[in-house]
């Protein structure tokens, strides 16, 4: 917060000269360069270790090889299944995991009492591993998408409960104190101060759990599935088409990427009125 | 002391058209709190302070004089230790709905625009929407800020929000506003306008007028009446009659009748060795 004041107070006092304006605008084009030139360098070294050092395709495709697998596997009927299973498992598990983080947190952010007797088992469920758990919810929820989705929320619930109860407990006081003096009742401060000021945390908490759901998603596909990219990785290692499995762990992490962004993209528009700088949020992993 | 000056109504202002009778009534008031495993702290000691309907009074003093204390006391949100607070002959128990009440720093909600800024105690309150939109949109008129109604808080400066929250308690037209430093964080110039806007504003709505400063010539300017409090334990040290004539005008500052008050209201700081300026 602290800092947000500093940032706007010096935007507005000394507005940045064109000097180092310019010095800004320089830096950013010369990142926009560099990025893509590391990643063509880091590609094209690996495609001449793994061609100068004669290295098999089934231990280290070179990119080019996993390119045309990419390709492949994109333009395949299968594929398109196997993406729509995974994907459908990560925004049922996030979008599950998400709406109970955040009532569940409300309730225990809104009561004291709840905070003393529920949050520890919350918090104590957080610390099992949950691909530990994960062969149990299969075995009692089956092989197709309802226990992928279960895998799925519990990874993405805590990031956003704990973000929640953080959120509900940043409201200002002077804020609150206005609200009261106006007679409002509880309800209404949390509605009109409380559950405002507690969504810039929140929604680093969906940032986090978004991330977290494809996790979830393809641990429950490994433990036991019948489809989905996590399956698909499975086949593959076992016919050893390494190549086929890098391609899809690029669309894995495109769908990450994916997700990021369209956290983001929602987040700009909710909370237009909040800095980036101005969020204290609890990164929970 | 005070009681003899709370039988005393203003002489001018719009107060003159109503019967002279205590509107808000303090009498034995303290209060004592504790701080974190600290001792305890007398912060106000046997207050006894009546306020005229209409009238405009201002609490000069030391920081930790408690005159905040005392204005949330009133305000409902903080209880005291002992005495009687009465309001229209009744006792305060909490926030009241016939109060408007502004802080040093304007405490807009930045995610609402201007006007729905404006509307809070008015929706908190379940008025009439349309009626208290309307109302919302007389007062920003009022202060100069039309056109900024659907602006948000960020867009506007120190004093335009200040303004914004002068509007927020005065949209359900309460009949008393508390106003606690409002113009502290203020510069000098706007300082000044604000003091003729609350004036004109005190003027055109008929309100009473509670209003904490540290400002020895502000607390003159604006007032009918001033409460002098000494520090901790905050008591009433004096109440001081006003009689310069309204309007009032920034010219006032210079005249010898401003000046006797000013220095009288100084000399009790002087001799308490506090001096808050």
């Amino acid at each position: 917060m602290s800092d947000a004041v500093i940032k706007t107070a010096h935007r507005t006092t000394s507005p940045d000269s064109a000097e180092d304006r310019s010095n800004k605008r320089s830096d950013w084009r010369l990142s926009r360069l560099v990025s893509p030139v590391f990643l063509i360098c880091l590609l094209a070294s690996w495609e001449g270790f793994v061609r100068g050092m004669g290295i098999p395709a089934i231990v280290l495709p070179p990119p080019s090889g996993v390119a045309a697998a990419l390709l492949g596997e994109i333009s395949s009927i299968s594929f398109a299944r196997n993406f729509s299973v995974t994907l459908a498992e990560i925004i049922a598990g996030f979008g599950v995991g998400s709406v109970l983080g955040i009532v569940l947190g409300i309730l225990i952010g809104q009561s004291s009492f709840l905070e003393r007797t529920l949050y520890p088992y919350v918090v104590a469920f957080q610390t099992v591993p949950k691909v530990a758990i994960a062969p149990i919810v299969v075995i009692w929820f089956g092989y197709g998408l309802s226990s992928k989705i279960i895998i799925t929320a519990m990874i993405a619930f805590f990031p956003v409960i704990a973000n929640t109860i953080v959120g509900l407990r940043s409201a200002p006081q002077d804020q609150v104190e206005m609200l009261q003096a106006y007679t409002a009742s509880p309800w209404q401060i949390f509605r009109m101060v409380r559950f405002p000021q507690a969504l810039p945390f929140i929604f680093v908490g969906f940032d986090v759990a978004a991330v977290l759901a494809v996790i979830g998603a393809i641990v429950g596909e490994f433990v036991g599935a019948k489809a989905g990219l996590g399956f698909l990785i499975l086949q593959k290692n076992l016919t050893f088409d390494m190549a086929g499995v890098f391609a899809i762990l690029i669309v894995l992490s495109l769908i990450g990427v994916g997700l990021h962004g369209l956290v983001e993209l929602v987040r700009r528009r909710v909370l237009f009125w909040s800095s980036r700088a101005e969020d204290k949020p609890l990164n929970v992993p | 002391m005070t009681s003899a000056a709370a039988t005393l109504a203003p002489c001018t202002g719009p107060a003159v058209k109503r019967p002279a009778m205590p509107w808000v009534s303090i009498s034995r008031l303290e209060k004592r709190y504790r701080t974190h495993g600290q001792a305890e702290i007398h912060a106000l000691q046997d207050i006894n302070l009546s306020i005229e309907r209409g009238s405009l009074v201002t609490i000069v003093g030391p920081s930790g004089c408690g005159k905040s204390t005392l204005l949330r006391i009133l305000a409902g949100i903080l209880p005291r230790s002992s005495g009687e607070v009465l309001m229209d002959d009744r006792s305060v128990v909490g926030p009241s709905r016939d109060l408007g009440l502004v802080f040093q720093s304007p405490v807009l909600l930045p995610w609402r625009t201007i006007l729905a800024n404006v509307s809070v105690p008015a929706e908190i309150q379940r008025l009439d929407r349309n009626k208290a939109e309307r109302r919302a949109r007389a007062l920003l008129a009022m202060v100069g800020l039309s056109g900024f109604e659907d602006r948000y808080p960020s867009e506007l400066s120190g004093g335009m929000a200040q303004r914004v929250g002068i509007c927020r308690a005065l949209v359900h037209e309460p009949s008393l506003l508390l106003m606690d430093e409002p113009f502290g964080a203020l510069d000098a110039m706007t300082r000044e306008t604000m003091n003729l806007e609350l004036l004109r504003i005190w003027r055109e709505q008929q309100i009473t007028v509670l209003l904490v400063t540290h400002s020895i010539p502000e607390a003159v300017f604006l007032a009918d009446r001033v409460v002098v409090m000494t520090p901790r334990p905050g008591r009433v040290a004096e109440v001081l009659h006003i009689d310069l004539p309204r309007p009032r005008t920034l010219a006032m500052f210079n005249t010898p009748e401003f000046g006797r008050h000013v220095s009288a209201i100084r000399r009790h700081f002087q001799a308490t060795g506090k001096l808050d300026e």
